[in-house]
């Protein structure tokens, strides 16, 4: 059975159509990119995905259930999300941000238990936050704020990790570290990974399947080297674009060209 | 981390309590005819259960403490708890700091309907006791509704325009309360009355009144505090991490006008008290709402009383409506977050 079963979607914003006519499937253990020009729909698509907005059309299966069906809280424990917008300029501590993460988990009233307590201690250690655990997040970088969110993402003990542009805001530096922590999160613990992505190289890095959005209709979908043809991200993203071969991993990689 | 909060829960608790307790035998003494410290609490004592002390007072002293000041020290105490932690659920569900039962315009909708009441329902029997409070609650609920619908563009608030959103509706209920002034004749006086808010001749019968009110809202508020932390991430993560946010913000906002329109519905608009004080207590615990909340319950209780102790003492033998003496403080303060605000980007 597939994860995601995404049948004949569409969406529309008052009278301009978003999405339309989207279907495709995602399976258990994928890494999976969706990627696009500016105003593609990728955005709208991801939020349809993670259960906040409710297509005009067509419907979304998550585990063969209608992914309107879930609760607010079971749909919580299946699928944590990475926000572009990251974390708002807050006078919480990272430990506390980071515990929020337990939300789904935690009987109604009830504090955090030891085994909670473990579990956000793990993941701060793990993406090193350690020792700012105790700093308020607005005297966080934009960089280090994304760790604290991926840490409150891990607490919350997902199946699903869907990411929505996490690298936008983040020198290299910061885009490795956050994508680097996804990917050995994926292959420790098997969740599958859904991202948007503006870089495509990253994408090619990263995803094991591709869905090109264009204009708000699949333009294609599939393996990364299927995907990723230069005719068809010359003409979508309308930019001159030379491909070439990774040198390590053996992926297709853009170079721009000025003019 | 459980552990550091409840410790700070207890320690907190505890000071404002015995700053309260002290601030209710001081505000007792403070009156045209001073009555001094022991003296005023051994009358406090005396009528506690455990207590029973030989009389060393005068019946009119006892009458004075027990009869005359005490029920306004509590009101005072109750409405500042109501009126601040209103303003502590306000903020915390609308992420937005200047969210004062005041400033969004929900007082004056609750102070129209209270005037509704008092004009057109005097005599009706049918909820007798209830009928005030009831009209209050739905003026506030009203203009609650009428502030957030116009504050809302394509799905979204930002912090401004909620603020403005709540300065036109309190000029257009002011204009329509204003109109009832006007058209009211006898009954002028006692509608001037909740425009600017007095806790004068007040009995116990009062104050029992409104206890049930303070007890259920803040209980229901009380069991939304880690909601009400969550929610500071934005509501979309809030979504994300399993929280029923409309439902949520429905209800919590409801509560609070029920606390702003019992509160007003006795004692008339008091500005402000929502605002100032769950601020300066965020300065001083922290974004926490599992201490912000009691803490600033505690706290604007007490910071009503004072304010009330200055109205009724200021100037001998005349009083000053408290809304005055809340809006000296707060129109300034208001004025200070928002020049903040601005500065920063944000408040």
């Amino acid at each position: 059975m597939n994860l995601f079963d995404v049948i004949h979607v569409q969406h529309q914003f008052g009278t301009i159509p978003v999405l339309q006519d989207i279907e495709f499937q995602i399976k258990v253990g994928e890494t999976f990119g969706i990627i696009g020009p500016n105003g593609s729909g990728k955005s709208t698509l991801i939020r349809t995905m993670s259960g906040l907005l409710k297509p005009s059309g067509g419907k979304i299966l998550l585990n063969g259930k209608s992914i309107r069906s879930y609760r607010k809280r079971e749909l919580a424990k299946i699928i944590a999300v990475l926000e572009q917008e990251g974390i708002p300029p807050l006078s919480f501590t990272v430990e506390e941000v980071v515990a929020m993460g337990r939300y789904p988990w935690l009987k109604p009233l009830s504090d955090l238990s030891l085994k909670d307590e473990q579990i956000v201690q793990t993941a701060l250690e793990k993406l090193g936050l350690w020792n700012l655990r105790t700093k308020p997040v607005n005297n966080l970088s934009g960089g280090q704020r994304q760790m604290v969110s991926l840490a409150r993402a891990m607490v919350q003990q997902p199946r699903v990790l869907i990411l929505d542009e996490p690298t936008t805001f983040l020198d290299i530096g910061h885009q490795m570290l956050v994508m680097e922590h996804v990917r050995e999160w994926h292959q420790s613990e098997g969740i599958t990974v859904i991202m948007v992505l503006h870089d495509l190289n990253l994408a090619s890095q990263y995803c094991n399947r591709l869905l090109l959005l264009d204009n708000g209709h699949i333009k294609s979908c599939g393996e990364v080297h299927d995907v990723l043809q230069p005719a068809t991200i010359s003409s979508i993203y309308k930019t001159e674009i030379i491909m070439i071969n990774h040198p390590v991993h053996q992926v297709p990689q853009f170079l721009l060209t000025s003019k | 981390m459980e552990e550091i909060i409840r410790t700070k829960q207890i320690i907190w608790t505890g000071a404002l309590f015995a700053l309260l307790l002290m601030s209710l035998v001081l505000s007792v003494m403070i009156g045209s005819v001073h009555l001094p410290f022991t003296l005023t609490l051994k009358i406090l004592l005396n009528h506690l259960p455990l207590f029973d002390l030989t009389p060393t007072w005068t019946l009119a002293q006892d009458a004075i403490v027990w009869n005359l000041r005490l029920p306004r020290v509590f009101l005072a105490l109750v409405i500042g708890a109501m009126l601040s932690s209103t303003g502590v659920a306000f903020q915390g569900m609308l992420r937005n700091p200047l969210a004062d039962p005041y400033i969004l315009g929900v007082s004056v909708g609750a102070a129209f309907g209270a005037a509704t009441s008092i004009l057109f329902f005097r005599n009706s029997s049918l909820l007798g006791y209830l009928t005030t409070p009831l009209f209050s609650f739905s003026g506030a609920l009203l203009s609650l509704w009428f502030v957030m619908a116009l504050a809302k563009h394509h799905g979204q608030r930002d912090r401004e325009t909620l603020i403005l959103a709540g300065v036109v509706v309190q000029s257009l209920i002011g204009a329509f309360l204003s109109f009832l002034i006007a058209i009211s004749g006898q009954q002028m006086q006692e509608i001037v009355f909740w425009m600017m808010g007095s806790l004068a001749n007040h009995s116990w019968q009062d104050v029992g009144m409104l206890i049930p009110y303070l007890a259920l809202g803040f209980f229901y508020l009380s069991l939304q505090k880690r909601d009400l932390n969550l929610i500071s991430l934005g509501e979309s993560a809030a979504t994300h991490l399993g929280m029923n946010v409309e439902k949520k913000k429905i209800w919590v906002l409801v509560v609070g006008s029920l606390l702003t329109g019992a509160a007003v519905s006795v004692v008339g608009i008091i500005g402000f008290v929502g605002l100032i004080v769950p601020h300066l207590m965020r300065l001083l615990v922290g974004p926490d709402h599992r201490i912000l909340l009691p803490i600033s319950t505690l706290a604007g209780a007490i910071f009503l009383l004072w304010a009330d102790t200055l109205a009724r003492s200021i100037i001998p033998s005349r009083e000053i409506p408290i809304g005055v003496i809340t809006a000296f403080i707060g129109a300034p303060f208001f004025a200070y977050l928002l020049k903040k605000g601005l500065r920063r980007g944000h408040v």
